[in-house]
């Protein structure tokens, strides 16, 4: 074989193995990737049971109803406008309690109860400071100066 | 007056990048070669300035001196010293003086140890090397101050997020930023390559120790953080697909490309273009990375400061070194000789297939872990998980493991199909004696992938050692064995994934003390539950006595409590055996005085990391061999010249 | 033929480089707004957070002028970096109240002494009841009542200088 015919030959192995991979991801993040949804958004859209996406919103003061099992719980989500119940079985995060901020990934089932299989609480209590870098302040004026 | 000091080296050693780029620039395209003489004296001043500069902020952190806002912020005078120490790094001004160092003291070393050059691509190099570090001078600089002080200083610091006071983080980010960071050597490489128009084998035989060095770094790093990851966030899991880890795996994928590429220019001087866009796209890699994570633009469990405003000083900084360097390519390439012809069954092609599966691999990782930042661009939110990730990885990696596999064992130039299959004729066999056995005994229950998965590392492992095979094993050189280890590595490292993901029994449970738990062939007695009482922190500790039929053995696992700032996380107990690890979170307490457990009983997992290690190792392997060989063909010229 | 894959990456990381910038520069979403605005403040009675300023209910904030409530915490490091912001509103006449969250009265003392206190009333929430009531989903955030005690516009995060004007003519429209 001559080395133009090998060199085609490996640009179209690499021009299929590329497209092949794109059309492979396009039709995997479809699938795959999940959706988030405020319970306003589950209430005025649907979610068809089964599809995978996340949840979002406050735990609802009260909800909170822990299974004889002792590792399921059940919780109401709600972010103001419409509330969802939601089930998750496990060791939820240590920031995740009622009234807190969370998000909750997994499914509903037929009966319109999200089934999380994973609890994301929010990270951390603080937001982080933006323009503290650098700065100085003053006692007695009050102010925050850019260091010299 | 430590901080004033420590900003003054940072100014003088961005002074002197700026100086290092004139005097490259001047010295090469504006006729004044005499300026030349003092680029590397320039470079080795950079360097050591910048490591002044972040001895004393740790000396700062050490000192917990509390009029640095830096300190401040960051740490607590009742830490243990090692996350003081640690400390100095775990936070962004820290991390990117980190980053500023390493690229000084890489560049240093570039300046004083590389030899095999030519002159003129060498001062190119290190022209590049200073024009990249001058943007993260300027950033550290203008945005992210280290030094900045706190008037008045606060009576005591913020302390240390609490999932961050751990010795494995004390290790992996740095080692990580060595690897990260060591592939701007790279990527200055390629340029100074292509303003000087030499790419050729001597080039990337210049380059490759630099790659392979950056390379191991980046590899122990990775596998370090995913152990770290694996133990600390109690969640039994070793890899989560979130955008930091991603932000580590791109550059790693592209710089094993690299790796091979690069080999393949050094041996058989072909595939030029490729390489030096490799090499390129490597450290961009590095940069985008940095980018996701440090802007804030993708949400993730291990959130660094989030800030708009860094985030446009990066972007500014990528925009303008990756989109410089691609134009640079494609001005310059053209006018760079293709490289020499191969056959189509040669170890060459085999090279290239690692090449394209890797870099598909890059592409799928990247566009998963962008496409949330794309569909939010048309007003959707989506994450993109594991799912995603495993359902397209996975096939190309096993795949590309089958390349591995095939890769030593054809020769470079021209091979002969039949011979190649006839090489591969033992693993062939093992595949497929295991596929019938595990058919039979597992059909089903296992999954596709991990089913896979245990085939492709088995034979895929009897492949990789073939190389050793009929040789004489003490006259081998090291860099064959550096290749044979690494590839082993691959394979065992494959193998823990699998049988983690086919055999893991997991078991969630509310029990009393006193309770028994049956798990996978173990037997758990939880005894008690005691308070204890750490250096920062108290926790609610769990003694129980674990045996599968031997000597019982206490493990404790907590669920920890720090006061500054306040903050709740599990310590997961493991207890490492020979064929795999139990793995117990401690949850909270529930009605009737019964507390949450969970258990996994992990077959063979702690191969993932072995293998990771193997790789590391292999690569070091390689680099002390082709320098040593390097080295004894010197000294033998020389001493036949006398 | 060649020269589109040599110029291809270009091209293409010029695109990923517009589609960072959109992701940097479009407003930020993912926090969690508060769904009261406009409607009236949920009821509530707090405990005095520190010692020299009396305690806080939810009826002290309906006084026929607009106030601004101010979500804060001695712990918390973006709030002493908009402390001189809110001196700067207090010294235009603006009346604040604060409802310190997870917090204990020597703290916010300390806290107050180290970086003025703006506040008329300030009430502790120890267990960041109200800060949910209220549909804050951290610290600091501040908030624009209307003389009639309903919530006329949330402000996420900690106030910065270029926020102040911004601030004032919010409570000009909740007149």
């Amino acid at each position: 074989m001559k080395a133009k015919h090998q060199r085609l030959i490996l640009a179209l192995a690499a021009l299929v193995a590329i497209i092949g991979a794109g059309l492979l991801a396009v039709s995997a993040l479809k699938d795959e990737a999940a959706y988030f949804y405020a319970p306003a958004d589950v209430k005025a859209k649907g979610v068809e049971p089964g599809k995978a996406i996340r949840l979002g919103g406050m735990v609802v003061g009260g909800s909170l109803k822990r299974a004889a099992d002792g590792v399921t719980i059940r919780f109401d989500v709600t972010d103001g406008k419409a509330t969802v119940p939601a089930m998750f079985s496990g060791i939820a995060p240590d920031l995740f309690k009622e009234g807190s901020g969370v998000v909750a990934e997994g499914s509903f089932d037929a009966k319109g109860t999200f089934i999380a299989t994973n609890l994301l609480a929010k990270h951390d209590e603080r937001y982080m400071p933006r323009e503290l870098e650098g700065m100085n302040y003053n006692a007695s004026t009050h102010e925050m100066k850019a260091e010299q | 007056m430590i901080a004033e000091t420590g900003l003054a080296a940072l100014w003088l050693a961005a002074a002197l990048a700026l100086l290092q780029l004139f005097l490259a620039f001047a010295g090469l395209k504006g006729g004044k070669p005499d300026l030349l003489v003092a680029v590397r004296p320039a470079a080795v001043a950079q360097g050591v300035l910048t490591a002044i500069a972040f001895a004393l902020l740790i000396t700062l952190f050490l000192r917990s001196d509390m009029s640095v806002l830096l300190v401040a912020t960051n740490s607590h005078s009742m830490k243990p010293w090692l996350y003081k120490f640690a400390g100095t790094w775990g936070n962004h001004e820290g991390s990117m003086l980190l980053w500023v160092t390493v690229m000084g003291v890489a560049g240093a070393a570039v300046a004083l140890f590389e030899r095999a050059l030519r002159r003129d691509t060498h001062m190119a190099t290190l022209g590049g090397q200073a024009a990249i570090s001058l943007g993260f001078y300027a950033f550290l600089l203008f945005s992210s101050n280290p030094f900045a002080r706190i008037d008045p200083a606060p009576a005591d610091g913020q302390g240390l997020n609490p999932l961050l006071q751990d010795p494995g983080l004390a290790f992996h980010p740095p080692t990580l930023y060595l690897g990260y960071v060591g592939l701007s050597v790279a990527f200055s490489f390629a340029i100074g390559a292509l303003l000087t128009r030499q790419v050729d084998a001597a080039f990337a035989r210049a380059m490759r120790p630099w790659v392979l060095g950056a390379w191991v770094l980046l590899t122990l790093g990775i596998t370090a953080g995913s152990y770290w990851a694996y133990y600390e966030l109690g969640w039994g899991g070793w890899w989560f697909w979130d955008p930091v880890e991603n932000a580590s795996l791109m550059p790693w994928l592209a710089a094993t490309a690299l790796l091979h590429s690069v080999t393949v220019l050094a041996t058989r001087d072909a595939l030029r273009a490729w390489t030096v866009m490799l090499a390129v796209i490597a450290f961009s890699m590095s940069m985008v990375g940095t980018f996701l994570v440090r802007s804030g633009i993708l949400t993730s469990v291990h959130a660094f400061a989030v800030d708009p405003t860094r985030g446009s000083f990066i972007l500014v900084l990528l925009a303008l070194y990756i989109g410089g360097a691609l134009a640079l390519f494609g001005w310059r390439i053209g006018s760079v000789r293709e490289g020499a012809p191969f056959e189509l069954v040669s170890r060459e092609t085999m090279l290239v297939a690692n090449n394209l599966l890797l870099s598909v691999i890059l592409g799928v990782v990247l566009i998963g872990t962008l496409y949330p930042l794309m569909t939010e661009a048309f007003g959707h939110k989506v994450s993109v998980g594991a799912p995603y990730f495993d359902r397209i990885a996975g096939p190309l990696a096993l795949a590309l493991m089958v390349v591995l596999a095939a890769g030593p064992l054809t020769r470079w130039r021209r091979d002969r199909a039949a011979a190649v299959c006839k090489r591969l004729l033992i693993p062939a066999a093992i595949a497929i004696l295991l596929f019938v056995s595990l058919s039979l005994l597992a059909w089903g229950r296992i999954g596709l992938l991990p089913f896979l998965g245990l085939i492709v590392a088995v034979s895929v492992g009897a492949a990789s050692i073939a190389p050793l095979w009929k040789r004489n094993l003490l006259r081998t050189p090291l860099f064959t064995w550096g290749m044979v280890i690494a590839h082993l590595g691959c394979a065992v490292s494959l193998a823990g994934m699998a049988c983690d993901s086919a055999f893991t029994v997991e078991k969630l449970v509310a029990a009393r003390p006193g309770d028994t738990i049956q798990t996978a062939g173990w037997t758990l007695r939880f005894a008690r539950i005691v308070p204890i009482a750490g250096d920062n922190w108290t926790a609610l500790q769990a003694d129980m006595r674990v045996d599968r039929g031997g000597a019982p053995v206490m493990i404790h696992p907590q669920s920890r409590f720090f006061a500054s700032p306040p903050t709740t996380t599990s310590e997961a107990a493991l207890l490492t055996r020979w064929n795999g690890q139990l793995y117990v979170v401690l949850g909270e307490e529930v009605e009737g005085g019964r507390w949450q457990i969970r258990i996994w009983w992990k077959p063979f997992v702690t191969l993932i990391w072995l293998g990771g290690v193997m790789i590391a190792l292999g690569g070091a392997l390689a680099l002390v061999g082709r320098e040593r060989r390097g080295w004894l063909l010197k000294w033998r010229a020389r001493r036949a010249a006398a | 033929m060649r020269t589109i894959w040599i110029w291809l990456p270009l091209g293409l990381f010029l695109a990923f480089v517009g589609l960072f910038a959109s992701g940097l520069f479009k407003p930020d979403d993912r926090v969690i707004h508060s769904r009261l605005v406009g409607q009236p403040l949920p009821a509530f009675t707090l405990p005095a957070a520190a010692s020299d300023r009396p305690a806080l209910a939810s009826s002290d904030l309906a006084t026929g002028k607009p106030r601004l409530l101010n979500i804060f915490a001695s712990w918390c490091v973006p709030c002493a970096a908009e402390a001189p912001q809110l001196m700067a509103l207090k010294q235009a006449g603006v009346a604040i109240d604060a409802i310190a969250i997870r917090d204990a009265r020597p703290d916010v003392d300390g806290f107050l002494r180290r970086y003025g206190n703006p506040y008329a009333r300030i009430g502790l929430d120890a267990r960041s009841g109200v800060q949910i009531a209220l549909g804050s989903s951290g610290v600091p955030e501040t908030f624009v009542i209307d003389g009639r005690g309903r919530i006329a516009y949330q402000h996420i995060g900690d106030i910065r200088a270029d926020d102040v004007p911004m601030l004032l003519a919010r409570l000009r429209d909740a007149q």
